[in-house]
């Protein structure tokens, strides 16, 4: 197991190198001299050649790319174009809200999704089933910022449930905090229950036409035990991995979110910057993005032997 | 036997008849079956693929499929209650309890997450109100009754941790452990080996005489009937055609359609037909090896040697047939003569041309004279192309002209007697035996020298076996062609073999003329293939014949 | 229960009843989300090109006295040509007093040239990458490692940094919506690719003699387009939601260009009292989308029963 853990890290490596060079390739693709950008227009060329030399622009483009994942790997992204500060520190004072946000959309998530699927694939063909599809094509299809203006209309203009807008950070209490993320999470999760919920149907739909779940009715069992008992577990691998396939949903997700409930994470970041055209930023939140994506489908891959016994490292 | 008027029937099948869903080609699955099962008897269901003997078994279980197949009339009684009106909560105490079910696939039968104890532990706590204690005991001795090694191990593994023939006696173990009144076996031993089919047969022959069970017994082979059955019912088209005790109706078969099957069954004596002495040697291999995986960078590197210095020749106008249980390196053999996968080492010689390892562009000059035959009849032929279209591929593919191709196409279906008018056909539009006759035709558009049939006649219905094989031997003679025949069972081989390769763990055991090796096996593992092979007291051919005189 | 005893029923009915299934064109014609999906597209895809006989005016004739309308409100209108008649604002304006209907009607030019447009060209570009790249040991390896890197990064946020290195426009959005479905595409290809090629019709084909390439185009190929089709669809579906969103966070089609995601990028700041800049659009997007969805399910379930499972 350990021996694994540790390939499977090594894995990682030529996946996020291959990141890094598509992060960097573009960022020298742009239009513009960086060094100018830096210097700001009142800038003289000498001090344009300084910032040039400084930040090793003179190099050759793969030495570049070397000091540049060098710089990564000591927690360096350089410093923002627009915000005139370091990124690593403008990204992390922006993780608290965006992380806050991505966990309590994954458990509501998991905590709807899973059980609507299941009972979907039970009940196959019923109306249950079919009102559980019609819900998560719409999820699939309802743009994330228009479901967002919909449930602030009905719940905080029309009926005054939830604040419109805004962040409360944690340290000012639990109750403000939670308060202000109930509607982002529930915008952010639908689309993520459709993926969820669907896969979760399909999936235990799937075993439910196995040979040893025609065993288990052989043995007596009741049609709960036979779900319950064989048909999820077996479900199961599936249905994590598109768990972990579909936080790159809830990444894109989180952008627009941020945006419209106007929550102060990372998300917001990415637009202020792209709107910004502030490149090391842009770098460097794909570049996180990206990590904490390949390490959750790290982590995924791990929970499959503890899901099923016949996978083991 | 049991003396049927005095005890009355475990189950009795009375007069049953179950529908098909509309748009199929008859209404009903089960037409009108009565069949009947004393205490201590087994019964053997027997027929070809559709003849409705697995939808009789899962009506008797309540599993049919929902709102598919429908039992729409007659009675199934066991112990004189019928199921067939009984409630699912009465249905499902009934299940498990008073009667079982072992299924055809143990690999798949048994599920995958849970440790064959708890899966077998799960009857026990859904029909019992034992505890923890006396269940442990119960589990522990029943699969000490199954015979499995240290049952206690037995019953902390999972499936994936065991063999095939384990597997299949776990789920013996489950059906048992509460020691029902019928035990009902769907082809528990077609996916077995014939070794371990021997010793499962063995088994339920066994603990059903210590558990006085009743045992409906669905095969479609004749020689596992002739090894276990009390009483024998021939299905065809839904209906029983015969019914009798098992010995009467293998030897004194009085309906048409019994006879065939049984006449059928290809017999264990060699053919011994002369043979042409010195014709020329089409192939030879010397020394082929095939050797899978061995060192990824992380992974533990563990060579599989599939085979292992195989030596083998067939002359021309001549069958070699090369037999052997699941994972002996009979196929790997195969598809290395082909070059469909390259040998590790060694060399086979076509004539004189060593094609072991061969360019791709020398290849494809020599490919047109090994041709082969698989044993899949539905995945063998490009669905979306007509079978005309499969033909002619080969042909045109070393220059011929499509109007030649289509005539060539159009004797050889005429050749493996189908209707060369039916070349603008999709291969849906055939049965399994026609797509394999459409397959040889394929084959031999190629004019070859070899002909390979990688169990070519597996997947087929025994009667339909018969014509194919006649069909392949016809075109031997007529065509003089070398043949190399793979096939697991050992009256197929014995039927059309000359010469026979015995294959055991990748090597070749034993090597000779047919007639010598079945008449004097030398090697032990060919004499315990040989002595496990079902109905081997039972001379089918003879007997039909004896039948039909 | 309900599934796994299929096998009995079909070895119960006879092999021809497969000569006697419907064809696909029939089984198309009596799903209702093919039929439903493929009406409303048709509908959208009519009403992009019909825009200007919809009774619309130029969506980008800028309007100061009438400003931030609500829907319904009428006027005396004059028009850049020099007419004057009575004018309904159906869906109100926006802040610069241009007609939303009229924007809502032509911004679907965008939207759906933009889901087509991504649609084709990812899935041209991905099945030949695919195809060969599961032909060619070799290439593979190299093929999947740059998936596998482009696969890493979140597709929306892939979208949003590529339009930031080119100036705004439509190409611009459409390369930069396309360039992360390519991986998906490539994928699903190969994968199927691969089992093709373990099938023996195939290694039959091999035996006679038949070239690589003439085994990709008659044996594998033929394989892989209902899957496509399918997968085309979905796309489609979320390149239009995309293009949105980039729209709407206001970066990506010029704002000047009436496409739904400007409109409502437009209407967010004074969405508490005019909530119809967004409302408006935001249904028909829905709609469309929800509409190439359903297509693309019903012609999953039709054209390629397997693909249930897999999503």
């Amino acid at each position: 197991m350990f021996g694994f853990i540790i390939q499977r890290l090594l894995a990682t490596i030529p996946v996020l190198g291959m990141v890094a060079v598509f992060v960097f390739l573009m960022l020298r693709l742009t239009p513009g001299d960086p060094a100018a950008v830096l210097a700001g227009d009142n800038g003289s060329p000498e001090q344009v050649a300084e910032i040039r030399e400084s930040l090793g622009l003179n190099e050759p483009l793969v030495v570049q790319l070397g000091i540049w994942i060098g710089n990564i790997l000591q927690g360096d992204f350089g410093q923002s174009y627009f915000f005139k500060k370091d990124v690593a520190e403008l990204i992390l004072l922006r993780v608290e809200p965006t992380l806050a946000l991505a966990t309590t959309t994954l458990i509501f998530t998991i905590m709807v999704a899973v059980p609507i699927g299941v009972i979907a694939a039970y009940k196959h063909g019923t109306w249950i089933d079919r009102a559980v599809m019609a819900f998560s094509v719409a999820g699939f299809s309802i743009p994330v910022f228009v479901l967002g203006y919909i449930l602030i209309y009905l719940f905080a203009m029309q009926i005054d449930l939830f604040p419109v807008q805004g962040y409360k950070s944690i340290t000012d209490g639990f109750w403000p905090f939670l308060h202000r993320l109930i509607l982002p999470s529930i915008t952010l999760s639908v689309i993520y229950i459709a993926l969820i919920a669907r896969i979760t149907r399909a999936s235990v739909l799937e075993v439910l036409g196995e040979d040893y779940i025609r065993t288990a009715y052989a043995k007596g069992l009741t049609p709960n035990a036979v779900l319950l008992k064989h048909a999820l577990r077996n479900a199961a691998v599936p249905i994590v991995t598109v768990i972990g396939i579909g936080i790159a949903l809830l990444i894109g997700g989180v952008v627009v979110t941020e945006s419209v409930y106007n929550i102060p994470g990372l998300g917001r970041l990415t637009v202020d910057a792209v709107l910004g055209r502030d490149y090391p930023t842009i770098q460097a939140i794909i570049m996180v993005f990206s990590f904490v994506y390949v390490m959750i489908n790290l982590l995924v891959d791990l929970t499959y032997s503890l899901l099923d016994p016949r996978i083991r490292y | 036997m049991t003396d049927q008027t005095s005890t009355p029937p475990i189950l009795e099948i009375d007069n049953l008849t179950v529908d098909l869903p509309d748009g199929n080609d008859r209404r009903h699955a089960v037409d009108g079956v009565s069949i009947s099962v004393g205490p201590r008897e087994i019964v053997c269901l027997v027929g070809e693929s559709g003849s409705g003997k697995s939808v009789t078994a899962f009506s008797v279980m309540g599993l049919l499929p929902k709102g598919q197949l429908t039992p729409s009339g007659g009675a199934i009684r066991l112990m004189g209650e019928n199921v067939l009106e009984a409630s699912d909560e009465r249905l499902r105490e009934l299940r498990g309890a008073r009667m079982s079910m072992i299924f055809q696939e143990p690999m798949t039968a048994l599920n995958p997450t849970m440790t064959c104890g708890d899966q077998i532990e799960e009857v026990l706590t859904t029909h019992t109100s034992l505890d923890q204690a006396a269940r442990e005991a119960k589990i522990l001795d029943i699969l000490e009754q199954v015979q499995l090694p240290d049952p206690p191990r037995m019953a902390a593994s999972y499936p994936h941790q065991l063999s095939g023939g384990q597997r299949q006696r776990i789920m013996i173990a489950m059906a048992l452990v509460l020691e029902p009144v019928l035990l009902i076996a769907d082809e528990p031993t077609t996916a077995l080996d014939v070794t371990t089919q021997e010793q499962i047969l063995k088994l339920i022959k066994d603990i059903q005489r210590t558990h006085e069970t009743a045992v409906l017994f669905i095969t479609h082979d004749f020689g596992v009937v002739a090894e276990i059955a009390d009483r024998v019912a021939v299905m065809q088209w839904g209906k029983v055609v015969e019914e009798g005790p098992a010995e009467a109706v293998l030897k004194r078969p009085h309906e048409p359609y019994t006879k065939m099957l049984i006449g059928a069954v290809p017999s264990f004596t060699p053919h011994g037909r002369a043979r042409e002495a010195k014709a020329p040697v089409v192939l030879a291999t010397d020394a082929l090896c095939k050797t899978y995986g061995g060192g990824g960078f992380f992974q533990k590197a563990r060579a599989v040697n599939a085979a292992q210095d195989v030596s083998i020749e067939v002359r021309r106008g001549e069958t070699l047939g090369i037999v052997g249980e699941s994972g002996s390196g009979k196929s790997t053999v195969a598809r290395c003569i082909a070059r469909l996968i390259d040998p590790t080492s060694g060399h086979i010689y076509l004539h004189n041309d060593d094609i072991a390892q061969a360019s791709q562009t020398r290849l494809r000059a020599l490919r047109r004279r090994v041709q082969i035959i698989f044993q899949d009849p539905y995945r063998s032929l490009n669905p979306r192309r007509t079978v005309g279209a499969s033909i002619v591929e080969g042909p045109m593919n070393y220059g011929m002209g499509a109007k030649e191709a289509y005539e060539r196409a159009r004797s050889l279906m005429s050749l493996v007697r189908l209707d060369p008018g039916a070349l603008d056909r999709f291969p849906h539009q055939f049965s399994g035996g026609q797509r394999q006759r459409i397959c040889i035709a394929r084959a031999l558009a190629m004019e070859p020298d070899l002909l390979i049939a990688d169990e070519a006649v597996s997947a087929l219905d025994v009667s339909v076996q018969a014509q194919v094989l006649e069909l392949l031997d016809d075109i031997r003679r007529r065509l003089d062609l070398a043949m190399l025949f793979i096939t697991h069972d050992l009256r197929v081989a014995a039927q059309v073999c000359d010469t026979v390769a015995v294959m055991h763990r990748g090597r070749v055991v034993e090597y000779g003329e047919a007639a010598e090796v079945f008449g004097n096996p030398q090697h032990d593992y060919t004499r315990a293939l040989f002595a496990a092979a079902p109905g081997r007291g039972f001379d089918f051919g003879s007997a039909a014949a004896l039948a039909a005189g | 229960m309900t599934e796994g005893t299929e096998n009995l029923v079909d070895s119960a009915a006879s092999a021809d009843a497969a000569s006697r299934r419907a064809t696909v064109w029939e089984q198309l014609v009596r799903n209702p989300s093919v039929m439903f999906g493929a009406i409303v597209l048709g509908l959208m895809v009519l009403m992009a090109l019909c825009a200007p006989l919809l009774d619309t005016m130029d969506p980008s004739s800028i309007d100061p006295a009438w400003r931030n309308k609500n829907p319904g409100v009428e006027h005396l209108k004059t028009f850049s040509d020099g007419t004057e008649r009575e004018w309904t604002y159906r869906m109100g304006t926006d802040t610069l007093g241009r007609d939303t209907y009229s924007r809502v009607i032509y911004g679907a030019r965008v939207s759906l040239a933009v889901g087509i447009v991504v649609a084709v060209l990812s899935l041209a570009i991905g099945l030949v990458i695919g195809l060969v790249s599961g032909y060619i040991r070799w290439l593979d390896t190299i093929v999947m490692r740059v998936m596998d890197g482009l696969m890493a990064i979140p597709g929306i946020l892939l979208a949003i940094a590529l339009v930031s290195l080119a100036d705004a426009g439509l190409v611009t959005v459409i390369l930069a919506i396309t360039i992360p479905e390519i991986p998906r595409v490539v994928r699903l290809v190969r994968s199927i690719v691969l089992s093709i090629r373990e099938e023996p019709y195939v290694e039959a084909a091999i035996s006679v003699g038949t070239r690589v390439p003439l085994i990709l185009i008659r044996h594998v190929l033929p394989n892989t387009i209902a899957p496509l089709i399918v997968q085309g669809t979905y796309i489609c579906a979320s390149a239009i939601l995309v293009e949105a969103i980039l729209s709407f966070l206001g970066v990506g089609i010029p704002p000047e260009t009436p496409t739904w995601g400007n409109i409502m990028a437009e209407g967010r700041l004074l969405f508490r009292v005019y909530p119809h800049n967004i409302m408006f659009p935001g249904i028909f997007l829905a709609i469309t989308v929800l509409a190439v969805n359903m297509l693309g399910d019903g012609l999953r379930d039709t054209l390629d029963p397997r693909m249930r499972k897999r999503l």
